[in-house]
């Protein structure tokens, strides 16, 4: 029951999110009816970089506890940030065409968000060809905690070597908060929505590897 | 640390007898070599191209060579006797070392001859050989680790450059950029952040490394 | 040296190898582990010599009343089986020279020599291990195994390969062992039986 009335008011919530991006927030002058793009792709961009963090801490509580489960999790967490990855490079792409004339220049951006793309598709890889659980649960969360650490070099060290003609993100780099409050408030909304709807799926998909592995334990017991 | 020489020592020992790695990574680095210097034939490509064709001939070699070292173990079903009378600590550093060394040996025989075919003028020479330093250490690193990883999978081969890509890229592109102000493309006052990148990255790969090795060999 | 297995289970993914393996072994005693082919013989020892991990249970070492840490343990016991190879490159004195120095072995020429010319090994020493004939080669794994002097020596299949001859100096080493600290076969043979004090059968 509780459940169901989450759903619904993240139902209403995101369509309200949907609603105002498209109608009620102001334009950017500069950047025209394109610039609702900043309430989709930064949230989803967002959701990229969150799922790759939660694989990653609970790729370290399996090498600590090796408990599948957690194995279970971070492969959940890491194919949803796989889709978010991919809808965050869609996103962007579309952006890129219409402001830059192009689908795909190697912006900083964008190479970070490709070299994420291409660790989610190692971490799948690596998974594929390891037949055995154990060793496939330890192997890969080795590969997820090493691909984690080396991921800041290129979220904060990468863009900087080369010149980006990215936005700013969200907050610029004087520290402040570059739209007006129509603007604001669609957009964090947008962000909180993203998260809510995040967390659910991840929720689901939680839910739904802990019964696999519970299917897996009854066999085993029969 | 006595135990990990004692490893290196026994590698490099079945090394001498079969010169397999040596073999494969040589001829791989002079093989790519070629292939390079036949397709720009006779344009002639800018300082700054070659810097980076140079880090991909050296990449590509340590992907066809710095597996082996654990491979090597696993198919002759070594690893456990070696597990026996082993701390994976000792196993880690023994095989990077050795991975170290091979990959230093191929830059010493490649890159004058990189010089002599492509071409290639090297205009500040220790910073030169500092960056070719800190770029293998880091290559070797990440590389000995997933080494580790995929010899215990199937599809070693193909898996192997996949999955060290995306993990050794930060040190390559911060390598080339800084091989680009070697070559005095760039102010070498410029391009210190890739030095700053290449060193941090270093540690936190080769920490990291040794951190995991034991999930890894013990799994 | 006292050795506890306690209630040992593993699992190959759902594939139940076998469950509750419990026993105890202290200097002086042997045991047999027995179990048709496919059982899981082999996986027991493996897990007892920290080589894999159980699905549920624990492997305890002590020493002297202590309790022994897994990067401990295993300076105290040695393994000879199938699946455990030596270098094929490198000549038989290379192979246990680089096993005497990882283990801290003092005086291991001479041990060396000894244990070679225990096994009938004598003369060989300097060629590669890959021209061995397989009797050879676990003789070879006699003398790396009985080398550290281990206090626990595991041995799976003990006759593997072997010719009579060969056989009989095993044995003398396995009544040997029994004296001075803990053997543990893993065999089918009624013949090696007669070495084990009891048996641990294993069984899905």
């Amino acid at each position: 029951m509780v459940k169901k009335i989450w759903n619904t008011i993240l139902f209403v919530w995101m369509s309200g999110v949907i609603v105002g991006a498209f109608i009620w927030a102001t334009q950017q002058k500069a950047l025209k009816e394109y610039t609702r793009i900043i309430y989709f792709h930064v949230p989803v961009s967002w959701i990229t970089v969150l799922a790759f963090l939660i694989a990653a801490v609970y790729s370290f509580l399996y090498l600590k506890k090796r408990l599948l489960k957690y194995d279970a999790y971070a492969e959940a967490a890491n194919q949803l940030g796989f889709l978010f990855a991919v809808l965050a490079t869609v996103t962007g792409s579309i952006w890129a065409k219409v402001s830059w004339g192009t689908f795909w220049n190697w912006d900083p951006r964008e190479t970070s968000i490709f070299i994420l793309l291409l660790i989610y598709a190692a971490y799948f890889a690596l998974r594929s060809a390891i037949e055995e659980q154990d060793r496939r649960a330890i192997l890969s969360s080795v590969y997820a905690i090493l691909a984690f650490v080396t991921v800041p070099f290129f979220v904060f060290i990468v863009p900087r070597i080369y010149f980006s003609l990215h936005p700013d993100p969200v907050i610029n780099q004087t520290g402040e908060v570059n739209m007006d409050f129509k603007q604001r408030v669609v957009f964090f909304s947008s962000l909180i929505t993203f998260t809510a709807v995040f967390v659910w799926m991840l929720k689901t998909k939680f839910e739904i590897a802990v019964m696999r592995l519970r299917i897996k334990k009854l066999e085993r017991e029969k | 640390m006595r135990k990990a020489w004692l490893i290196l020592q026994k590698d490099i020992q079945q090394e001498f007898k079969t010169r397999f790695a040596v073999n494969a990574i040589l001829l791989f680095a002079v093989v790519t070599l070629t292939a390079v210097s036949f397709s720009i034939g006779t344009y002639s490509a800018s300082q700054e191209i070659l810097a980076a064709l140079l880090w991909i001939i050296l990449f590509f070699s340590a992907m066809s060579g710095l597996s082996h070292i654990f491979v090597r173990e696993e198919e002759t079903h070594t690893a456990d006797t070696l597990k026996l009378v082993a701390l994976p600590v000792n196993v880690f550093w023994g095989k990077f070392f050795f991975n170290l060394i091979l990959l230093i040996l191929v830059e010493i025989i490649i890159i004058p001859l990189y010089f002599a075919v492509m071409n290639f003028v090297v205009i500040h020479t220790s910073f030169f050989i500092l960056v070719m330093l800190l770029g293998s250490l880091g290559l070797t690193g990440g590389g000995t680790m997933v080494a580790a990883i995929i010899s215990k999978a199937s599809a070693k081969g193909a898996l192997f450059t996949v999955l060290s890509f995306p993990i050794l890229l930060p040190v390559l592109v911060s390598a080339i950029s800084a091989t680009n102000s070697a070559v005095g493309n760039d102010p070498v006052s410029l391009t210190g952040n890739a030095i700053q990148t290449m060193i941090a990255y270093d540690v936190v790969i080769i920490t990291a490394s040794v951190l995991l090795f034991d999930f890894v060999w013990n799994e | 040296m006292y050795l506890h297995c306690d209630a040992v289970t593993k699992y190959f993914d759902e594939k139940l190898i076998f469950k509750n393996v419990s026993f105890e072994a202290s200097t002086g005693n042997s045991i047999a582990i027995i179990g048709p082919n496919g059982s899981g013989k082999t996986t027991l020892l493996r897990i007892l010599c920290n080589l894999m991990q159980p699905t549920e249970g624990i492997v305890k070492y002590k020493h002297n009343g202590n309790v022994l840490l897994k990067q401990q343990a295993y300076r105290y016991f040695s393994l000879i089986g199938p699946y455990l190879e030596l270098y094929e490159q490198l000549t038989a004195r290379e192979n246990l020279t680089f096993f005497a120095k990882m283990q801290d072995i003092p005086n291991y020429p001479n041990l060396l020599t000894r244990l070679m010319q225990r096994m009938n090994l004598s003369g060989r020493e300097d060629d590669p291990v890959k021209t061995y004939s397989s009797g050879m080669k676990q003789r070879l794994k006699y003398v790396f195994a009985l080398l550290s002097e281990p206090k626990i020596l595991f041995v799976d299949e003990p006759r593997a390969n072997l010719d009579e001859e060969g056989i009989d100096t095993v044995y003398s080493i396995l009544t040997e062992q029994r004296k001075k600290g803990i053997l543990i076969i893993a065999t089918n043979d009624s013949e090696d039986l007669k070495f084990a004090d009891y048996k641990v059968t294993v069984h899905a």
